[in-house]
C-alpha cells in the first residue's frame, strides 16, 4: 500500500520545490561565479552598485555570490550553475566555460576594456613576523628546511599565477636553462607539503592553523591576511621579480538571456571600470586599472616590484596552460607521480 | 547429560578475585585512555564550537544567525529535510516490509542496494547527480528544455541528500520486523482486518520505536551532509548554501564567530539526536522485553 504513496509524495514534495524556486521574481537577482579571495572585494562592489542600480532604476538589485577554487568554478558553470558573470582567476578557466559550454563567445575578452581585467593584482610572499627564515626573494623558498604554502594549480587560479611567476624567476636567473628552471621550481614545491585547493584554504593553513614559513599569496589576499589576523603577526615580504596577475571578468550570455538580466549583468561588470568601483577596488587591495580613481594611501601600500606578464614572457594563457598545467605538462612532471 | 571430571587446570589464576575480571591496573588504564580519547575527540572540540560561537558574546551569536545569509541556510536545511525524511520514511517502511514478509528472487541485492549509500563515498553520490543532471549530462539538457533546474538549485540538494539518508530507516527497521515476525499480522488478517487496518493498527504500532529511532538518525544526517551537497549546490550563498556549507563559507571569511555560531546549532542538534537516541533506545529495548515475556 505505501507503495502507492509513494510516487505522490514525490510529486507533493517536487511541486513545493518547484514552487519555492521560482516564487519571488519581483526584484532582479544576479549571481557572480567567483573565485576564492574575491569575497570581501564583491561584498564591497555589490553593496556599491546595489544603490546605484535602485537609484537609477528603481529596481532592487540582489546580487549573489559564489566563491570557491578558480577552475572548479568554472567547471560549476559548465555542469550547469546559472551564473550572469562570472569574475574569476585568470582567463584560461573563462575560455574553458566557452570552450565547453558554449554559453558565452570565444572572444569574450575583447568585450571590456584591458582584456576583460578592471583589476590586476600581483603574487607575494607571507611570512611570519620578524621572517625567521629571512625569506626575501623566490630562491629562498627553494632552499632545503623552509615551509612553502601555496595551493594546487590543478584547482586553483592564484596557485597558477604562483607558480609561473616562481617559473618565471628561475628563467631568468638560469638564463633559460631549461632542466636548471625545472629543478629550481620542483625545489620550491618539495618543500611544500600540502596543496589546498584554493587561494584562501591556504591562506587559513598558513594563517590560522600555523603551517609553514612562507604562504606564496595573492597581494590582496596577503594584506587581507595581514589585516585580519594582526600587523603583529605577519610580515609581507615582495620579491624583487613577480607576475602580473589580470583576474578576468565577463557576462555569460546563455544565461542572462535565459534570466532576463542582461542589461544589469552588462551595467554590473561595466560599473567595475568607474571610479567609484576603482575607489572600492584598491580599498580592497586589489590594482585599480584607473588610478587616478583610487585614495592615495591604499596606492601608497602597494609595493613596487618588477611584473613579468603572461603575453610577454609565456605566449600568452593559452601556450602557457598547455606547457605547464595540462595533463602531463610541467607541473605534472615535476609534482607527483611524474616527478623524478 | 553425563558429569564430566573437569581437568586438573594448573593454578595459576590467584583465587581471591573474579578469574573473570581484570586486574585493577589494566581496568584503571583502560577506562582512563577511554576517558582520553573522548575527551581529545570529543568534549573538548565540541566545547571548543560553543567557545567560539560565544567568543563576542550572545549579543554577537545573535548578531551572527540574524544574518540574511545565514538564515537562508538555516531555511534551505529544514526544506531539505523536511523532504527527504519523509520520503526515505516510506521508503524504509516500504522497503522493510517487502523483506521482512516475502521470499521473493532478489531479496538478498535489494538489501545489499539499500546499503549501498553507506559504502559510497557521499562526494561520488554528488558527482553521479551531476553526471545524470549537470548542463552537459545525461539528463540535464532535456529538463533544462522543460525549464527544470536540478544541479545546482534545490532539487539538487535534495536528491544529493536522498541519496545519502536513504538506508538509515529500512536499515533500522528490516531486522525488526523480520525478528517480530508475521502472527500479528496474521492474527489481524484471520479476524477480518483489511490490509491497511493491519497496517495502521499492528505493523506500525509493533514497530514505531525503531521507526522513530531511525527517522532521527535519517534526519540528523540530511541536515548535516556536507560532502554530496556541497558538489550539487554551486555555493550560491543565501540561495543554495545549506548550514553545513554555511559554516565552511564563514569560516573561510575569518568570520569565526559567525561559523561558530552555526556550527554550534547544528551541535546542538547532534546532542538533542543523542539525547532522544538515549530515550528511545530505552524505551525500544523495554518494549521488546515485554513482548518477549507476553
Amino acid at each position: 500500500m505505501s507503495m502507492r504513496i509513494f510516487p505522490r509524495l514525490v510529486a507533493i514534495a517536487l511541486t513545493g520545490v518547484l514552487a519555492l524556486a521560482s516564487g519571488a521574481k519581483a526584484e532582479i537577482n544576479l549571481l557572480n561565479v567567483s573565485y576564492d579571495p574575491t569575497r570581501e572585494l564583491y561584498k564591497a562592489i555589490n553593496a556599491a552598485f546595489g544603490d546605484i542600480w535602485s537609484k537609477s532604476s528603481g529596481e532592487k538589485v540582489t546580487i549573489r555570490a559564489s566563491h570557491g577554487g578558480s577552475g572548479s568554478q568554472a567547471r560549476a558553470v559548465i555542469d550547469g550553475l546559472k551564473a550572469d558573470v562570472v569574475t574569476l582567476a585568470l582567463a584560461p578557466d573563462i575560455d574553458a566555460i566557452a570552450a565547453n559550454s558554449g554559453r558565452l563567445p570565444a572572444d569574450w575578452a575583447k568585450r571590456l576594456p584591458n582584456n576583460s581585467t578592471p583589476y590586476t593584482s600581483t603574487i607575494v610572499f607571507l611570512v611570519r613576523k620578524g621572517n625567521p627564515k629571512g625569506i626575501k626573494d623566490w630562491d629562498d623558498l627553494a632552499k632545503p628546511g623552509v615551509g612553502v604554502v601555496t595551493p594546487n594549480p590543478k584547482t586553483s587560479g592564484g596557485a597558477r599565477w604562483n607558480y609561473l611567476a616562481a617559473w618565471g624567476h628561475a628563467q631568468r636567473r638560469f638564463a633559460g636553462d631549461d632542466s636548471k628552471v625545472r629543478a629550481f621550481v620542483r625545489a620550491i614545491y618539495k618543500n611544500a607539503p600540502v596543496l589546498d585547493t584554493g587561494a584562501r584554504g591556504s591562506t587559513i593553513t598558513f594563517a590560522q592553523r600555523g603551517v609553514g614559513d612562507v604562504l606564496i599569496a595573492w597581494e590582496n589576499e596577503a594584506f587581507l591576511a595581514f589585516d585580519e589576523f594582526g600587523k603583529d603577526k605577519f610580515e609581507i615580504i615582495a620579491p624583487p621579480l613577480s607576475i602580473l596577475a589580470e583576474p578576468p571578468v565577463a557576462l555569460v550570455d546563455a544565461n542572462v538571456d535565459a534570466n532576463g538580466t542582461r542589461k544589469a549583468a552588462q551595467t554590473y561588470l561595466e560599473f567595475l571600470y568607474t571610479p567609484t568601483a576603482q575607489k572600492i577596488i584598491a580599498k580592497n587591495h586589489y590594482r585599480p586599472r584607473d588610478e587616478a580613481a583610487a585614495d592615495h594611501s591604499d596606492l601608497a601600500r602597494f609595493p613596487k616590484l618588477e611584473l613579468l606578464t603572461i603575453d610577454a614572457h609565456f605566449g600568452g594563457w593559452a601556450a602557457a596552460q598547455k606547457a605547464h598545467f595540462s595533463e602531463g605538462g610541467t607541473f605534472d612532471q615535476i609534482y607527483g607521480t611524474g616527478a623524478k | 547429560m553425563i558429569d564430566l571430571p573437569l581437568p586438573e587446570t594448573p593454578l595459576r589464576i590467584q583465587r581471591d578475585r573474579d578469574a573473570l575480571a581484570e586486574a585493577p591496573a589494566l581496568r584503571r588504564t583502560l577506562i582512563g585512555f577511554a576517558v582520553t580519547v573522548l575527551t581529545l575527540f570529543l568534549f573538548l572540540p565540541l566545547a571548543t564550537v560553543f567557545i567560539e560561537a560565544f567568543g563576542k558574546g550572545v549579543a554577537g551569536f545573535l548578531n551572527a544567525l540574524s544574518d540574511a545569509e545565514v538564515q537562508s541556510s538555516i531555511k534551505l536545511t529544514l526544506i531539505v529535510a523536511t523532504i527527504c525524511v519523509p520520503i526515505n520514511t516510506a521508503f524504509g517502511i516500504a522497503a522493510a516490509w517487502a523483506v521482512a514478509r516475502f521470499e521473493f528472487t532478489g531479496k538478498s541485492a535489494l538489501v545489499t542496494f539499500i546499503d549501498l549509500p553507506f559504502s559510497v563515498s557521499p562526494v561520488i553520490a554528488g558527482l553521479c547527480c551531476v553526471l545524470l543532471f549537470g548542463a552537459r549530462g545525461l539528463l540535464g539538457p532535456q529538463l533544462a528544455s522543460y525549464g527544470v533546474e536540478v544541479i545546482f538549485a534545490i532539487p539538487g540538494i535534495v536528491l544529493a541528500t536522498l541519496f545519502v539518508t536513504f538506508p538509515f530507516v529500512a536499515r533500522e527497521l528490516i531486522p525488526l520486523m523480520q525478528q517480530q515476525g508475521s502472527d500479528d499480522e496474521q492474527a489481524a488478517l484471520t479476524l477480518g482486518a483489511s490490509g491497511w487496518r493491519m497496517f495502521l493498527t499492528v505493523t506500525l504500532p509493533n514497530v514505531k520505536w525503531g521507526l522513530l529511532y531511525g527517522v532521527l538518525l535519517c534526519n540528523a544526517r540530511a541536515m548535516g551532509e556536507f560532502g554530496a551537497v556541497a558538489v550539487v549546490s554551486g555555493r550560491i550563498r543565501g540561495g543554495t548554501s545549506t548550514m553545513p556549507l554555511q559554516v565552511e563559507a564563514l569560516y573561510n571569511d575569518y568570520n569565526m564567530v559567525g561559523a561558530f555560531a552555526v556550527a554550534s546549532l547544528l551541535a546542538l542538534l547532534a546532542l538533542i539526536t543523542l539525547i532522544v537516541k538515549t530515550f528511545l533506545e530505552w524505551r525500544f529495548t523495554g518494549e521488546l522485553a515485554l513482548r518477549r515475556r507476553t
